[in-house]
């Protein structure tokens, strides 16, 4: 967040040339595309819920302002607390204060992309708060320093030999002589030490899936249980969850539950579904003593009103990104934002600036697999080329780019001139191309060539013989 | 061929959208899709005055220049019955993009949508249009097909090539895995990310090489340009081809990035 302009192309170039990098993104394509046809194909009406769910947040997304009314009624009956963060930075304080007012040292946190939006664990850590992530594989990059590479699968850049490394640096109390060569010894190894991070917290943080207007509860899907422990154990409970992710009712909320984990991990649901619906109340046994739901904006209103408006519909299933061969080829680190993949290059612009994350919309060949796969029908694609064209009018792209795409507008928009330059650069590249038919290198197209020989061209263009053979025609 | 039974209704007259990398590139994919059309029983023509369908202006953010392609496509293809590309990419910008494209438009909209009605990519023209079930002709050996992301997702063009290719006699057609991914090619993405872009085809290379197939068809040059390309640079035995060249008979031209000295 703090970065200057995300260096993506070079990012990228690390991440293509990272040898275990490259292997572990294979597990995506097994681990995730595979799984998610399979639970597709199981279901017959996924289409149809498809539909659905683009309907509900559509007309929630057009009622905005007064589901939120009704979401906040319902928390602040059932004994809650509702705040509205404008922005990332008032979204921190409102936590900040909340943690400070309760005298909090420790907090535990379930896994959240918002929190990472809006910067929070450094935010909490510079106030003398210590934070610790309870989701595996949050807890892992958060051990590393660094930040989840996928929406849902915070390491699957990662395999078990470097985690392996990361605990031993970790937890340096256990004793070294432990095994840790099975992934179970490695979810031992955590289970236990956040264990005791569960128990003594102050504050627990998580997310929000879903948001359900009607009953004012917060949905959080997970399949560790860290989120129940996180919500339940300590005195006070704070949800940070962005304002498009309401919906009217429980059954709306049924409705996308059952796209998101088949679209995500394939699973027909997942392990744990939990509503969470304000504070503990007399009869309970447990749960929290206070309970807030930190609203966050963050740009999503002007999205409301600009082009963007359909990428409000995201539910963070990461079907997009499993889906993405650029995803698939550089990993989410490269993106070097919060949000990675197709759903990443999309929001990013909006909520850095076009002018910082330029990189990101044009990374992309429009293979168009991202929409396909999108479970709320999300039209990826298009707000790609949405972010291009503001990218263009702002006059963004390299001079010579834009020269090179004028000179070459300007000819397709003159016939005989084009047909005129295509015949002498059909007969240059023949001649460059010689017997061999191709060309392993060319001046100007060295970003071809560097790594694809050319084709050359048959010999004359097609227009040019075309129009012979009419001659000929017309004369016999 | 098996044309359409016979109907009262006259021939009807095709315009070939040639496209810019089969004009420049290679024209027998437009004499292929020319004999595939006629003997599929219909006229056709390519109109000399087209130049592109505006692609890279489009995904480069140019809407301006685009939309004045786009018109100039619009008003030049209005006396033909159909419209044929042999690419699903260019058939996709006139069937799906252009209406959108325009749709601000109040004279050169609905004229968008009228040729969007009638734009078909070439194996599915012959198919669904013309009910053509078979062709006359014959190519030896295992071929692999690639479906181009546009073709695929934006015409839903998967069965019509497949159709076509197993009535060609001697064709064995052995399926790709991991069919629905892009070769990386994406226009101006390749040469704007040719680092990405090249990682994404080396994976579709491993998956053609993995078919045993000796030949690569597809339905898209740009595609095709891409893999060949690679397949050249990697000194690779595989051919690749146009679809239409081989359904059409006509591959006594060297495959894509072959050498044109006599073998």
């Amino acid at each position: 967040m703090d970065q200057p302009k995300h260096d993506f192309k070079q990012r990228a170039a690390q991440a293509l040339g990272d040898t275990r990098l490259q292997k572990a993104l294979q597990n995506v394509k097994r681990g995730f595309v595979e799984k998610r046809q399979a639970a597709k194909t199981k279901l017959p009406e996924f289409d149809r819920l498809r539909e659905d769910a683009r309907a509900i947040k559509d007309h929630t997304l057009s009622h905005l302002d007064l589901y939120l009314e009704a979401f906040e009624r319902k928390v602040i009956e059932s004994g809650g607390n509702v705040h509205y963060a404008p922005a990332a930075a008032d979204a921190r304080d409102i936590v900040l204060q909340l943690c400070q007012e309760v005298g909090a040292k420790l907090v535990t946190k379930g896994k959240s992309m918002v929190s990472e939006e809006i910067g929070l664990n450094a935010h909490l850590n510079a106030a003398k708060i210590e934070v610790v992530e309870t989701d595996l594989g949050e807890y892992i990059v958060q051990l590393r320093g660094e930040r989840p590479s996928h929406l849902i699968a915070p390491v699957i850049h990662l395999n078990r030999e470097t985690i392996e490394a990361d605990f031993r640096r970790a937890h340096q109390r256990l004793p070294y002589a432990r095994r840790l060569d099975q992934p179970e010894h490695l979810v031992a190894e955590a289970r236990a030490v956040l264990r005791e991070k569960f128990l003594a917290a102050d504050v627990g943080i998580t997310g929000a899936n879903l948001l359900i207007a009607e009953t004012g509860s917060a949905v959080i899907v997970t399949n560790e249980g860290n989120g129940d422990l996180t919500a339940t154990l300590p005195r006070t409970h704070i949800v940070v969850a962005s304002i498009e992710k309401i919906v009217p009712t429980l059954e709306d909320a049924a409705t996308i539950l059952r796209l998101l984990a088949r679209s995500a991990t394939g699973q027909e649901i997942t392990t744990y579904t939990t509503f969470l619906t304000g504070p503990r109340r007399d009869a309970d046994p447990d749960g929290p003593l206070a309970y807030h739901v930190v609203l966050l904006d963050n740009g999503r209103s002007e999205m409301l009103g600009n082009e963007f408006a359909d990428m409000l519909r995201c539910i963070r299933c990461g079907a997009c990104l499993n889906h993405c061969p650029v995803y698939g080829a550089i990993g989410g680190h490269a993106y070097g934002t919060v949000y990675p993949g197709p759903m990443g290059a999309v929001l990013t612009p909006q909520l850095e600036g076009i002018d910082r994350a330029r990189d990101l919309p044009n990374a992309s060949s429009f293979c168009g697999r991202c929409e396909a796969v999108c479970p709320m029908d999300i039209p990826l694609p298009d707000m790609l080329r949405a972010w291009r064209e503001r990218d263009f009018a702002r006059g963004n792209p390299s001079r010579s780019e834009r020269l090179l795409l004028k000179l070459w507008a300007y000819a397709a928009k003159r016939p005989r001139l084009y047909h005129a330059l295509a015949s002498f650069v059909a007969r240059s590249l023949v001649r460059r191309g010689g017997p061999r038919g191709r060309l392993s290198h060319l001046p100007l197209a060295q970003s071809w060539t560097v790594t694809r020989d050319l084709p050359a061209p048959q010999g004359k263009t097609f227009h040019s013989l075309y129009a012979r053979a009419r001659k000929r025609e017309a004369r016999r | 061929m098996t044309p359409t039974p016979a109907s009262s209704k006259p021939t009807p007259l095709v315009g070939l959208f040639v496209t810019c990398l089969v004009d420049l590139f290679r024209p027998s994919i437009g004499f292929a899709a020319i004999k595939l059309i006629e003997a599929g029983g219909a006229r056709v023509e390519a109109p000399r005055a087209q130049t592109c369908c505006g692609q890279p202006a489009y995904n480069a953010g140019d809407r301006k220049d685009a939309a004045s392609i786009a018109r100039q496509v619009v008003a030049m293809f209005e006396p033909y019955d159909y419209v044929v590309a042999p690419s699903g990419s260019c058939a996709g910008m006139l069937r799906v993009h252009y209406p959108r494209l325009l749709a601000d438009d109040p004279d050169c909209g609905p004229r968008a949508e009228a040729l969007a009605a009638k734009s078909y990519e070439l194996t599915a023209f012959l198919v669904r249009v013309l009910g053509v079930s078979a062709v006359d002709a014959a190519f030896a050996g295992s071929v692999t097909y690639h479906d181009s992301c546009s073709a695929l997702r934006e015409l839903g063009v998967r069965e019509a090539p497949r159709r076509l290719l197993r009535s060609v006699q001697g064709l064995s057609l052995v399926e790709l895995g991991d069919a629905e991914t892009c070769c990386g090619f994406g226009g101006a993405f390749s040469v704007k990310s040719p680092d990405i872009s090249t990682a994404i085809l080396d994976a579709k290379i491993r998956d053609i090489a993995d078919t045993g197939a000796h030949t690569v068809l597809a339905g898209d040059l740009g595609c095709l340009m891409q893999i060949a390309g690679r397949l050249a640079r990697e000194r690779e035995s595989i051919e690749a081809r146009h679809v239409a060249e081989v359904l059409a008979g006509m591959t006594e031209e060297p495959a894509i990035a072959a050498s044109r000295q006599k073998r």
